[in-house]
């Protein structure tokens, strides 16, 4: 193979190459093209469609019914053989294990647009624990690590993966930020650390449409709240606009109380 | 005018010069690996380079409209430090990502019998992850340099067509053209090779399989100088096609042969106040893109993002 990759550059060209719902905005994946809305999906009519599914929530199933329906043929065959590899030898064997090697050339077998849903399929396949993903993570490029923090929430019960999403929120790559925002971090971080995530998403300009439970996390944090009035102040202050992410959430942390917005507010 | 170059170091580079490039025309760049300046003492330090070149980095280029790729290895002049060449053993792990589009910089420093165990293991490291190689040659007694780098080309089981062989000039050219290599010019500001020697030696060799870089890094260097060696080349008479071809096209083969060269940006849509690279774009009236965080970001940077050229070859 000596040709470089590209993606088709007309827009609207083709919908098998939407990837699935990545809560990040722009450029970044888009929503799955109402297919499952509308009730045509434009895979074969067997392949579930995660429909607005994220990476983070779409089950193994749903993930590969997504792909099937979307690579083209040699994509497709590589990909089924990885995952079969997987399966049969799971675990870490030698300095990489087979199921490892097929993580790190996913980019170039599927695409980049589709790389993040095989990688987290191939994490399944190989069931890997908080030890191998922690491997995967350590050892791995940024689009690596992104797809460890999105399969986590299906792979490892318990809070062991926590320092992978504490290392992610340390980063300055917001789709990093993105990817350790979902439900794993929902379910584990404590409240300081999940307070310090939400900071960080508006400061960084990810949507908070990307963290998991925001709802039910931030009803009645009145230190949530606190946090992100004195913010709110400070770009005042600054001259600044206030993100719009940042009222919607403090509506949340208290919707009878919260103050109209700190547009005064120059201390 | 779409450039691509093909060496150059942007950890040690600014934002400045991403946004500078961009409005040349520089839409993507190969970064190799390579000394930093002051030496490492350990492989570790190594590890978190290449982790850079494949994690941060890319990051940053893409943020700017500039699609990244790195090419990795234990550089000539350290791979004279008995407490650095343990890195070889890590460099299989990292040869399969797929931003890595070659082995390399690789080459000679001063010629040793550690420089040469290094060059000749790491010239099969590339053979054996379908890699082409980027070797550099050395600074002094270069001709000699160039010579004993070939012999080890030949020697291995890499293709000479999968061999870049960087930092040419009017002497050792030909001999690397005849090679069947593909030829790399370095121009800089004072050493190397400036724009005026690039143009006579492409008038007197042709642009086949010639790549020309900045390899501009933390010394006295110029980021913008493969578009300034494009426009010397049209105001010499060589037309768009040629430019095209020295500062795209050819870049984009040679890469190319690793099979992994992604050239769309997948621009990162977020602003960064705060802690922000981005930090310090121009505030427009009722606040530019980066300084309203809820506004979704680098909007300089995301109508860049349809302008990203693709390869014509």
């Amino acid at each position: 193979m000596t040709r470089p990759r590209t993606s088709p550059a007309t827009p609207g060209a083709d919908t098998a190459d939407d990837p699935l719902t990545d809560p990040a905005t722009g450029t970044g994946p888009r929503p799955v093209a109402g297919t499952a809305a509308d009730g045509t999906p434009t895979g074969a009519a067997t392949d579930p469609d995660p429909g607005t599914a994220t990476l983070a929530t779409a089950t193994p199933r749903e993930l590969r019914g997504h792909l099937t329906a979307r690579l083209d043929e040699p994509a497709r065959g590589w990909l089924r053989r990885a995952l079969d590899e997987a399966v049969d030898h799971p675990g870490t064997h030698g300095p990489i294990s087979v199921w490892e090697l097929r993580i790190a050339e996913a980019g170039r077998r599927c695409g980049p647009v589709h790389a993040d849903a095989a990688r987290v399929l191939i994490l399944h396949a190989a069931r890997a624990d908080a030890d191998a993903l922690s491997r995967v993570y350590y050892q791995g490029t940024g689009a690596e690590r992104r797809a460890v923090l999105y399969a986590l929430p299906h792979l490892v019960p318990g809070p062991e993966g926590l320092p992978l999403v504490e290392d992610a929120l340390r980063t300055n790559d917001t789709r990093l930020v993105t990817a350790a925002v979902g439900p794993y971090a929902a379910r584990h971080l404590d409240a300081h650390a999940w307070r310090h995530a939400v900071l960080k998403c508006l400061f960084t300009g990810v949507p908070v449409d990307a963290v998991a439970d925001l709802d039910h996390r931030a009803h009645r944090d009145t230190e949530l709240a606190r946090m992100l009035t004195d913010y709110a102040a400070e770009r005042t202050a600054a001259g600044r606009a206030v993100p719009a992410d940042l009222h919607r959430v403090l509506t949340l942390t208290d919707p009878p109380a919260t103050p109209s917005a700190p547009a005064t507010d120059h201390g | 005018m779409r450039l691509f170059d093909p060496h150059i170091h942007m950890t040690s580079r600014t934002t400045d010069d991403y946004e500078a490039m961009y409005a040349a025309g520089v839409r993507a760049v190969v970064e190799p690996s390579f000394w930093l300046g002051q030496p490492r003492t350990s492989p570790a330090s190594f590890l978190d380079y290449f982790d850079s070149l494949l994690g941060w980095e890319p990051f940053r280029a893409a943020q700017h409209g500039i699609a990244h790729h790195c090419t990795l290895a234990l550089n000539p002049k350290e791979a004279n430090d008995p407490r650095c060449v343990a890195v070889l053993d890590e460099l299989p792990r990292y040869l399969v990502k797929d931003q890595v589009v070659a082995v390399g910089e690789i080459g000679y420093d001063s010629m040793t019998p550690a420089e040469d165990t290094a060059l000749a293991a790491q010239l099969e490291l590339a053979a054996a992850h379908e890699l082409p190689a980027l070797v550099h040659t050395p600074h002094r007694d270069k001709l000699a340099g160039l010579r004993r780098t070939l012999d080890v080309v030949r020697e291995s089981a890499l293709p000479v067509d999968h061999v870049l062989i960087d930092h040419l000039n009017e002497t050792t050219v030909k001999e690397a053209k005849d090679s069947g290599c593909w030829l790399g010019f370095s121009v800089y500001p004072d050493t190397k090779m400036d724009e005026e020697r690039m143009v006579a030696i492409l008038r007197a060799y042709g642009p086949e399989r010639v790549l020309v870089n900045s390899a501009a890094d933390w010394g006295r260097s110029d980021p913008l100088k493969t578009r300034k060696v494009a426009d010397l080349m049209l105001a010499e008479g060589f037309d768009e096609d040629d430019v095209d071809r020295v500062l795209w096209r050819n870049p984009v083969a040679f890469y190319g042969r690793s099979g992994r060269l992604t050239l769309d940006v997948t621009t990162p849509d977020a602003t960064h106040e705060g802690n922000s690279i981005l930090r310090g774009a121009p505030k427009g009236p009722g606040g530019g893109p980066a300084e309203d965080p809820g506004a979704g970001p680098a909007g300089a940077v995301a109508d860049r993002h349809g302008a990203t050229a693709v390869p014509g070859a």
